[in-house]
Parts: structure tokens; C-alpha cells; sequence
């Protein structure tokens, strides 16, 4: 029998390379990163030194937005083709599938992020004072700890009414303490400030609800 | 229902007007801030009875998880929401008092801004129960209630971390209150706690027989013949 490991990777590869032939969401999202951007330049015009300060929030506002449009079609592929009934039917286990999801979705968000964030750094004539590699974790951390709930969530809302804003109406209360902690690091790092409490706050926000979601999947996968 | 219910509510009702009297009259006068300090003795027995209410919300999820009893998942629901209730009433409370005493109606401060969010995840949690169809929304909801209380701790400390405005609690805290104060707060917080028992019990009654009428409709449907659509 496959290995679990065997099957998140499968599944992933899958996932990636359905996305890579059609690009169906990635050309959408490119589109939507390209346009937040562009109206919160309209919409928040300050000189570089303000920018700085409230940069740190512009830029995890479409981040989640972009994750949410993101999320909002993770599971689509497999209702249609009735993908779900067989994988609750076959022996898998259902963490598998999770992180196979989970992984995917952050990748794509990652994707998205890094072509925003030069615009952003652009449009806003960004220079960081603090560290920059501290950017980056701040980033994964922060981007993973949206993705695995997002992931979840989008799971749950498939059997309620008015899907698509199910699962920002559940994702972005829990989802509170990572956004300050996001936001406050990116903002601090930016500003030249220390960033270690946030970031050891994303952190331990990350593994609590990793271990969350992985424990409560299977509940949700079966749900009839 | 039992006799018991109509006994309690009349207690009860006795109780409240007791605790109100006790608060508009016995408890003496706050030195700086005057009488609009008497919302006091309403808003902080809400957000106790908010705190221990969800809490009863997170055993329930986790009794229904381990065993799938009905009762678990009709005690779950009760309990968020008359806890949304009473954390609403915080909410509205806490704005009406500091307007006059802080001259603001809101501040992001550590305290509002914890309750606030609290807030947000027991709505998003009735949000679900609402709007899920199908047998499973119990189990869904189980789990969401369990990552709301996992979210609780993370709020509280970011939140402290982020700002702190708020003046030094009454209670456990770096102020001090007056006996008579204090003994005036936890009569209303027993009242508050009857009431919010009363309502309870009738919620979980109202519950449990819309299930029972529920599922006799189900059974007609399925039984009578030419009557399934």
C-alpha cells in the first residue's frame, strides 16, 4: 500500500499539473493581484515615509485577498468529477489529501505574493530597514498559517449554503491573531523594529492549527 | 414543561429586581466617575456569564466529538448562542459607559478588542450552523467550536501584546474595589447566571422538540404511502 507521504505527493503533483495544463485560477489570480494592487495605490497615495508604516497591512490585506480567491476553488475540481466520493471510499487516510491541498494552495498563494510584492515595492518605494530575510519568513509563516485554514474551512463550507462566502466568514475570525501578528512583523521589519515576539507568535499559531486541522479533517471529509 | 421552570422564573425575576435595586440604589457612588459607573454592575457580570458560557459551548463540542450524543450537540448550540447574547450586551455596554467617562465611544484597546473578536468567531460559528445543510452540521460545528477555543488564547495574547489602554481590571487584577461594590456585582452576576440558566433551559427544550417534530415529519413522509414527493 502507498505510504501516506506517497499519496500528499501524488495527490499535489496532480493538483500542480492539472493547474500547469489549463492555468484556468493562476491567470485569474495574476489579473486580480495586479488590479488589488493597483486600487490600493489609488486608494492609499502617501510619501514614502507613512508608506512604510502602513505598507506592512496594504500588503497582507491582498495577500488574503488573493488567498481567499485562492482557496475559494480549492475543492471545485473535485466535486465536479466526484473526486471526494472516492477518496472517502478508498483506504487513504484523509490527512493525506489535506496536506496534498494545503501544500498546493500555498504554493499558489506563494506564487501570487511574489509577483505582487515587487509591485508593491515599486508603487510604494519600499526599502527595508530591518532584515529582509526576516521578510521572507514572515511571509511563509504567515501565508501557511491563511493556507491550512483557508484549506479546512473551504472544506467545511462545501455543504452550506452561499459557499464562496462561507468560507470568508469562518476563515477571517479565527484567522485574527495571525493577520496582527503578519501584519506587526511585516510593518516592524520595514520600519526597522524588532519582529521575533510576532514571529515566534506566527509560529506557534502555525503548529497549533496544523496539528488542529490534520486531527479534524477526517470528520470533515466525511461529512455527508 | 416541568413545574420546576415557571418556580425558577419567578425566582429569578425576584432575583434581578433585587440585583437591579442593588445596583441603581444600595451600591454606594463611584468618586470620579458618578452614577454612570452603576453599568457597571451590568456589563462585567455579561462578559462572565459570556466567558463561561462558551466555555460550556467548547466542553459540549468535545463531548459530542468523543460521543455523538444529541444532547452534546443541542447543549453546544444553546450555549453559543445565549453566550453571543451576553457578549453582545458586553459589547454595547462597554461603548455606552466609556463615552461619557472616556469621552470615546470605541478604542482598540486590549480588553474591546479581545471581546470583540471573541465575538466574531462565536457569530461565525452560528454563521455555520445556519447555513450548513445536512446531518453533519453538528460534527462541523464540533470542530469549528474546537478551533475558536484554540483561537482564544492566541487573541488574548496578541491583542496584549499589540496595545494595552484599558484601566487595571477590578477584579484579579492591579485595582482594588470596595466590598460593598463587590458584593453588589456578584449578586447581578447570580442573577445574570439564573437568567442565563432560564434561558438556556427553554432554548435546549424549544431545541430538542423541534428535532423530535423534525424527525416525525421525516418518518411520515417515508412511511405514509402516495405522500413522499
Amino acid at each position: 500500500m502507498t505510504p501516506p507521504t506517497g499519496i500528499t505527493r501524488a495527490s499535489l503533483w496532480k493538483d500542480l499539473r492539472l493547474e500547469w495544463r489549463s492555468k484556468d485560477a493562476i491567470n485569474s489570480m495574476l489579473f486580480f493581484s495586479l488590479l488589488v494592487v493597483v486600487v490600493f495605490s489609488f486608494s492609499f497615495d502617501p510619501n514614502a515615509e507613512e508608506s512604510r508604516a502602513i505598507a506592512g497591512g496594504l500588503i497582507w490585506v491582498a495577500f488574503l485577498f488573493a488567498a481567499v480567491v485562492a482557496l475559494n476553488q480549492t475543492w471545485a475540481r473535485e466535486i465536479r468529477n466526484q473526486v471526494l466520493d472516492a477518496y472517502r471510499v478508498s483506504p487513504a487516510p484523509a490527512n493525506s489529501l489535506f496536506l496534498a491541498k494545503a501544500i498546493g494552495n500555498f504554493i499558489f498563494v506563494s506564487v501570487l505574493e511574489t509577483l505582487m510584492t515587487p509591485l508593491f515595492v515599486l508603487f510604494y518605494q519600499l526599502r527595508p530597514l530591518g532584515p529582509a530575510w526576516q521578510l521572507l519568513l514572515v511571509a511563509a509563516l504567515g501565508t501557511w498559517a491563511l493556507v491550512v485554514n483557508g484549506t479546512f474551512f473551504a472544506a467545511m463550507s462545501l455543504r452550506t449554503r452561499s459557499r464562496e462566502i462561507m468560507l470568508p466568514l469562518l476563515l477571517f475570525p479565527i484567522s485574527i491573531p495571525a493577520l496582527l501578528a503578519m501584519v506587526q512583523a511585516t510593518t516592524n521589519i520595514l520600519t526597522g523594529e524588532g519582529a521575533r515576539v510576532w514571529i515566534a507568535l506566527l509560529l506557534s499559531y502555525d503548529l497549533v492549527f496544523t496539528s488542529a486541522c490534520l486531527l479534524l479533517f477526517e470528520i470533515v471529509l466525511n461529512a455527508e | 414543561m416541568k413545574k420546576a421552570f415557571p418556580i425558577f422564573g419567578v425566582l429569578t425575576a425576584l432575583l434581578l429586581s433585587y440585583a437591579l435595586y442593588q445596583a441603581l440604589v444600595v451600591a454606594p457612588t463611584e468618586q470620579t466617575m458618578g452614577d454612570v459607573q452603576r453599568i457597571f454592575y451590568y456589563h462585567v457580570p455579561s462578559a462572565w456569564t459570556a466567558f463561561i458560557l462558551f466555555t460550556i459551548n467548547l466542553i459540549a463540542s468535545l463531548v459530542y466529538l468523543a460521543t455523538r450524543k444529541p444532547a452534546a450537540d443541542i447543549m453546544a448550540l444553546v450555549s453559543a448562542e445565549v453566550g453571543v447574547v451576553f457578549c453582545s450586551i458586553v459589547l454595547v455596554t462597554g461603548p455606552i459607559w466609556a463615552r461619557p467617562v472616556w469621552g470615546i465611544w470605541w478604542t482598540w484597546d486590549m480588553r474591546l478588542t479581545s471581546t470583540l473578536v471573541l465575538w466574531l468567531i462565536y457569530v461565525s460559528y452560528l454563521v455555520l450552523r445556519r447555513f450548513s445543510s445536512g446531518g453533519e452540521t453538528p460534527l462541523l460545528a464540533a470542530a469549528l467550536a474546537i478551533f475558536g477555543a484554540l483561537c482564544v488564547p492566541f487573541v488574548y495574547f496578541s491583542i496584549w501584546f499589540f496595545r494595552t489602554q484599558h484601566p487595571q481590571p477590578v477584579i484579579g487584577g492591579g485595582g482594588s474595589i470596595d466590598p460593598r461594590m463587590l458584593h453588589v456585582l456578584l449578586i447581578n452576576w447570580l442573577a445574570f447566571s439564573c437568567f442565563a440558566f432560564l434561558i438556556c433551559w427553554s432554548r435546549y427544550r424549544l431545541e430538542e422538540i423541534q428535532r423530535e417534530v423534525e424527525a416525525a415529519h421525516a418518518t411520515q413522509s417515508l412511511t405514509t404511502p402516495g405522500s413522499a414527493r
